[in-house]
């Protein structure tokens, strides 16, 4: 199938990506494992410490909550917004002009800056004047996320499902909108139920694309930083505080280096052994 | 049938309203009105909050400085990542699959950890505090980006336009840019779109990056928060105007962006 000629000059045209990503990825990339081998007492001095920093966090208490914190995060969200967006790419009107009303209003909060979705959500939230804390506590749940991490857990949930799931919905959508018709007239003519057009026909032509949902949720909400620090700020204590506002707290806050390059570079490596694993076994029928 | 097909984009449309309506209402309401009472609608109307942020130019200057980094790095991520999309897509080259897939990579790195190499570098070369500086950074999640999308739309192209071209005597800047460029136009605005979203909404690196000169407006946003106490209406207005610039582009392209990841390869 692949049709691509050989051609080693094609080098050239690579090479302007290759030198902007490179200084942008490679540089910063050595000056994180350069702190994670190093200690330093100020003045610039620094002494070779090996893996004692990579020891220190794989064995911390700290990362280790951090990370299955992340972890029920991003099961969370995933358990939520895929089965929801798919939901609602099915129930869109196709034709018409509901179409654009649509998109255009589902995609509006994939496209306010990340602090303003938390300040958005913060406002909403908040118990005494915001409408979603004041409706809930007028119907009986005594709800305040800046004392309460059951709370907070659920404000953090609700913002990113609210800040992503219409991503989920355009990209099922694009799939769906792509099947064509000749495909349900079939479908009709052998009877089948909703639930088997769903199974046998969407399903199957939406997966490339549920793929790449997945991944770039499951990428995104792994990294969730500016969103979940203006909301909750990681608490109430330290109930959500998840690895990227950690990572920031121990590197900008204590500014301990070497333990934060460790820990960066750890987490680094989980989302690429995950994004990797997940690709590969969903991929391992295409390839044969 | 009809009614029900309705019901759940609707609900799920008045969900996503909510937050932000609660935003646009708050915005105009004075701070007294924000803390004193509850109010479902502004009932002292104000533009207090607008006004201020027009004329201050600590406050239009955040947006202006936003949008020319957001731009900037909008034509470079989108000029560089042609010709590569282009290689990828149509040669076979040394580490070409390894290469795409390193590029991708990119896209996975938390901004979190290069916040602080990223500081120390551009500190390093003179260009911290400019609008380049941020535009650069960006480059490390939007080049990728855009490759992926654009090398999706090139190899829908069928390779005969390219062949046609070349046998007819076309040289090969010639046919890219008169011939094969227009035939992939909605692939470059739905390129475009993703990368004017990314940078416009990421602010980690954009705040680290800068100071003064080219502070963006989102960090403008944080600073007063904590500075000037908890000046509520005028943080829901400037949150407001923050949504603009995304409405206008994202109805430009309302009939593209669903086609966007759904061409891309993984």
């Amino acid at each position: 199938m692949d049709t691509r000629t050989t051609n080693p000059k094609a080098w050239r045209l690579v090479l302007p990506v290759v030198i902007l990503v490179a200084f942008n990825a490679v540089i910063p990339l050595m000056a994180v494992v350069n702190y994670s081998v190093q200690e330093t007492f100020g003045n610039n001095e620094f002494f070779f410490e090996g893996v004692k920093w990579f020891r220190e966090v794989m064995t911390s208490t700290r990362f280790r909550d951090a990370l299955q914190r992340q972890i029920l995060f991003t099961a969370t969200i995933l358990a939520i917004e895929i089965p929801l967006g798919v939901a609602i790419a099915l129930a869109m009107p196709h034709r018409g002009w509901g179409v654009s009303v649509c998109l255009v209003l589902m995609a509006m909060p994939l496209l306010i800056p990340w602090n303003v979705v938390g300040a958005i959500w913060n406002i909403f939230a908040l118990p005494e004047i915001g409408l979603l804390g004041k409706s809930l506590n007028a119907l009986g749940w005594d709800y305040n996320y800046t004392r309460q991490p059951m709370a907070a857990w659920f404000t953090l949930v609700a913002m990113d499902v609210w800040h992503w799931t219409s991503l989920v919905v355009l990209l099922c959508y694009a799939a769906l909108t792509a099947i064509p018709q000749a495909y349900y007239q079939a479908a009709r003519i052998d009877g089948a139920s909703r639930w088997s057009v769903f199974w046998r026909i969407q399903l199957p032509k939406m997966k490339r694309v549920l793929i790449i949902a997945i991944l770039l949720r499951f990428m995104d909400s792994f990294m969730i930083y500016t969103e979940a620090i203006v909301l909750t700020g990681g608490g109430p204590g330290n109930a959500t505080t998840l690895l990227s506002i950690d990572l920031v707290k121990i590197a900008l806050g204590q500014f301990d280096l070497g333990p934060a390059a460790a820990m960066s570079l750890i987490y680094f490596l989980i989302i690429l052994l995950f994004s990797w694993l997940f690709y590969a076994y969903m991929t391992k029928d295409d390839r044969a | 049938m009809i009614r029900l097909r309705w019901t759940v984009p609707t609900l799920y449309i008045v969900f996503l309203m909510l937050p932000i309506y609660w935003l646009l209402s708050m915005s105009f309401k004075t701070t007294n009105e924000i803390l004193g009472s509850f109010t479902l609608w502004p009932q002292q109307f104000t533009l207090d909050n607008y006004r201020k942020i027009f004329t201050d130019s600590t406050w239009y200057g955040g947006y202006i400085n936003s949008i020319i980094y957001v731009v900037l790095n909008t034509l470079l991520s989108v000029c560089v990542a042609l010709p590569a999309a282009y290689a990828f897509s149509r040669y076979r080259f040394l580490g070409d699959k390894h290469l795409f897939f390193w590029l991708l990579t990119n896209r996975m790195a938390p901004s979190a950890v290069f916040a602080l190499p990223f500081f120390q570098l551009y500190s390093a070369i003179g260009l911290f505090d400019t609008h380049v500086a941020v535009a650069l950074a960006h480059c490390l999640f939007n080049i990728p980006l855009a490759v992926w999308i654009l090398e999706g739309f090139m190899s829908g192209v069928p390779r005969e336009l390219d062949e046609t071209a070349f046998v007819d005597g076309y040289s090969f800047w010639h046919f890219f840019l008169r011939i094969f460029l227009p035939t992939i136009a909605a692939g470059i605005g739905v390129a475009a779109f993703f990368c004017f979203m990314f940078s416009w909404v990421e602010l980690l690196l954009a705040k680290t990056l800068t100071s003064v000169e080219a502070k963006p407006i989102a960090a403008t946003m944080t600073r007063t928060a904590s500075t000037s106490g908890y000046e509520l209406g005028l943080l829901a207005a400037a949150g407001s105007l923050t949504m603009i610039p995304g409405v206008v582009v994202i109805y430009f392209v309302r009939n593209y962006i669903a086609k966007g990841f759904a061409l891309g390869r993984v």
